[in-house]
């Protein structure tokens, strides 16, 4: 059971990164990662952790990915034309983009090859207590308690960063 | 019977899911999509720090991913309001179109 | 494979909350209009059946056997996708929701079995993730309409959405703070018990703040009266759900309607005690569940017929300038005193 759930998500997360590479409109793209966040939240319950696996469809799905979807939309952005030109077309025509699609293919495999130096014992049982986030907040509040303050002023900055770059310019 | 998923397996999902990403930001030519494809590359890497963690019985890998996210969310709020200010010049969301800084 | 009693029991737990689910759109709908004449001072349906009971009924088959509409250039798989979202979101939200003491149905089971179809451990934060989710329902219904009202509609009911939310969300966590955890049974179990012999422990006599935000947050995330600008019928038409007819129109007003009761029931597990009330055994706790549901919803419906609408940036600065900081003090002033009662 834990195999099949394994494999399923793992083919919906991949498949639905590669449609989002792959597709023009960047309106399906944004649908597309969505679903594939919610694929990788089902890994993360599967991994022991509820917690991060309910962060990541709150702040992941739910929040970032609703910011790009108000941008696609108001920006009304139209699927990618091909290229015209030759310049254009050697630099990113068809050819190129297969040459690309193999030297990401080169790289996922030196990554295995890199990661494949740790031993590949099996995961811990499934029954194994999945983290409370009870244990997470002990853990953030007191060893990480500067990053958890350093990140909220990022945030701060962030928004007011954001409505200044993204304000009409006024005469 | 399908094999049970070991430590490799996650950490082999978490490798194709960069690459993907990494193909993305190379390959594509649409703004937005390039900050997608950044966005996959993070999670990817969140999976790492999450697979490891749940072999080692640690929970400093999910800490981070806390606040890998939480940065990526504040990335993305930047990047967008860049883009959003960018598209206000030049009206394209190419990245070939905007060359004013290069020599 | 040996088939359990406990799982028997469990699934009959799910679709018995799934059908009621349904049941509680249409017994919505006709309140709603029985409600709002009563308010008005006119008689609401009364023709369909006794007292107008059927009324409902005869609604459902009318949007089933209307024709269904699609805009020439409006995107296929999206529009047809956004209302089924929204309904998903607006059904699964409740799947965390337990209205009722675990029980053995009268003896029948060996273990009691609990009252909500997946009561996990991280119930709010689940609940709190899938009303996160409805927002893509009302975006994409806009977006694939490709029509201007639509669009503008959806924006706004997104923007106010995502607005609401974070009053929302920190009127949850004055509640967790009170009761250091998660599980929404966890929550109702520590509002067990009276103060000097009648006066329940619920939270809102803890919170009373705390439920005001909740439930003006509440309101707001389902897009209802005061704060339904974005589907205004003078306003933008019918905003989001212009261009939509029949069963997808049909799909939109179940997920208004099963969010209001979400709320409704959310609040009262958090703030009104769930199934505790006095005179009844636990075991028929579910009882105090449905009037106490009720009560609010009645509310709802009250204050759509009475109250004027907000306009848009009005709403807009009410949700950032007076209710979230009103809900940071909230929280502060609860973590304060929550840390004083139990020593520094």
């Amino acid at each position: 059971m834990d195999a099949f759930l394994f494999w399923i998500l793992a083919l919906v997360a991949v498949t639905a990164s590669v449609l989002v590479i792959g597709q023009r409109n960047p309106m399906y793209s944004v649908l597309l990662l969505i679903a594939s966040f919610g694929a990788l939240s089902g890994l993360y319950i599967q991994l022991g952790s509820p917690f991060v696996a309910v962060i990541q469809i709150i702040i992941y799905a739910g929040a970032i990915m609703v910011l790009f979807l108000f941008t696609v939309m108001l920006l009304n952005a139209q699927p990618e034309e091909s290229p015209t030109g030759r310049l254009a077309r050697m630099m990113t025509g068809a050819g190129p983009r297969r040459f690309g699609a193999v030297l990401s293919v080169v790289l996922a495999l030196q990554l295995f090859w890199a990661l494949r130096v740790l031993s590949s014992q099996n995961m811990p049982p499934g029954d194994t207590p999945a983290t409370t986030v009870r244990e997470i907040g002990v853990r953030l509040f007191r060893e990480h308690s500067f990053a958890f303050e350093a990140t909220s002023v990022l945030i701060l900055v962030a928004m007011v960063g954001a409505i200044l770059l993204a304000r009409k310019e006024s005469q | 019977m399908l094999p049970e998923p070991t430590l490799n397996s996650y950490l082999m999902l978490s490798a194709v899911l960069f690459a993907i990403g990494t193909a993305g930001v190379f390959l594509r030519r649409n703004v937005i999509t390039i900050l997608l494809s950044v966005e996959v590359m993070l999670n990817a890497v969140n999976l790492t720090f999450v697979a490891v963690d749940r072999f080692r019985g640690l929970i400093d890998g999910q800490i981070i991913v806390f606040f890998v996210m939480t940065v990526a969310a504040a990335e993305a709020a930047v990047g967008l309001a860049l883009v959003i200010a960018l598209f206000r010049h030049k009206e394209v969301l190419t990245p070939d179109a905007f060359t004013s800084l290069k020599w | 494979m040996t088939i359990d009693a406990q799982v028997i029991a469990q699934l009959l737990v799910i679709g018995f909350t799934f059908f009621m689910l349904l049941n509680s759109a249409a017994i919505l709908v006709y309140l709603e209009r029985k409600v709002a004449a009563f308010v008005q001072q006119r008689y609401g349906p009364y023709l369909v059946g006794p007292k107008g009971l059927l009324q409902p009924l005869a609604d459902i088959i009318k949007l089933i056997m209307k024709e269904e509409l699609r805009p020439k250039s409006a995107n296929a798989a999206l529009f047809y996708l956004a209302p089924i979202i929204s309904a998903t979101a607006a059904f699964a939200a409740f799947a965390v929701v337990p209205f009722g003491a675990p029980t053995t149905f009268f003896g029948l089971l060996d273990e009691p079995v609990r009252l909500a179809p997946a009561d996990v451990n991280v119930g709010l934060l689940v609940l709190f993730a899938i009303t996160s989710m409805g927002v893509y329902g009302i975006v994409l219904a806009g977006w694939s309409s490709n029509s201007k009202y639509s669009l503008l509609g959806a924006l706004r009911a997104s923007a106010q959405m995502i607005s609401y939310e974070l009053s929302y969300g920190m009127s949850f966590a004055a509640i967790i703070l009170m009761a250091g955890s998660l599980s929404l049974t966890d929550i109702v179990n520590h509002q067990q018990g009276y103060w000097f012999g009648f006066i329940p422990k619920w939270y809102i006599f803890l919170q009373p703040l705390g439920f005001f935000i909740f439930l003006v947050a509440g309101v707001a995330e389902t897009n209802r009266a005061p704060f339904d600008f974005p589907e205004a019928e003078q306003e933008l038409v019918a905003g989001y759900h212009t261009e939509y007819s029949s069963m997808s129109f049909a799909l939109f007003f179940l997920a208004e309607y099963v969010n209001m009761v979400t709320v409704s029931a959310v609040a009262t597990d958090l703030f009104l005690g769930g199934w505790h009330g006095p005179f009844l055994p636990v075991s028929l706790g579910w009882i105090w569940f449905l009037a106490k549901v009720g009560a609010l919803l009645f509310f709802y419906i009250w204050m759509r017929w009475t109250l004027p609408r907000y306009r848009y940036d009005q709403l807009m600065e009410f949700g950032w300038k007076f209710l979230l900081p009103l809900a940071v003090v909230n929280l502060l002033v609860t973590a304060y005193l929550t840390i004083r009662m139990n020593g520094w």
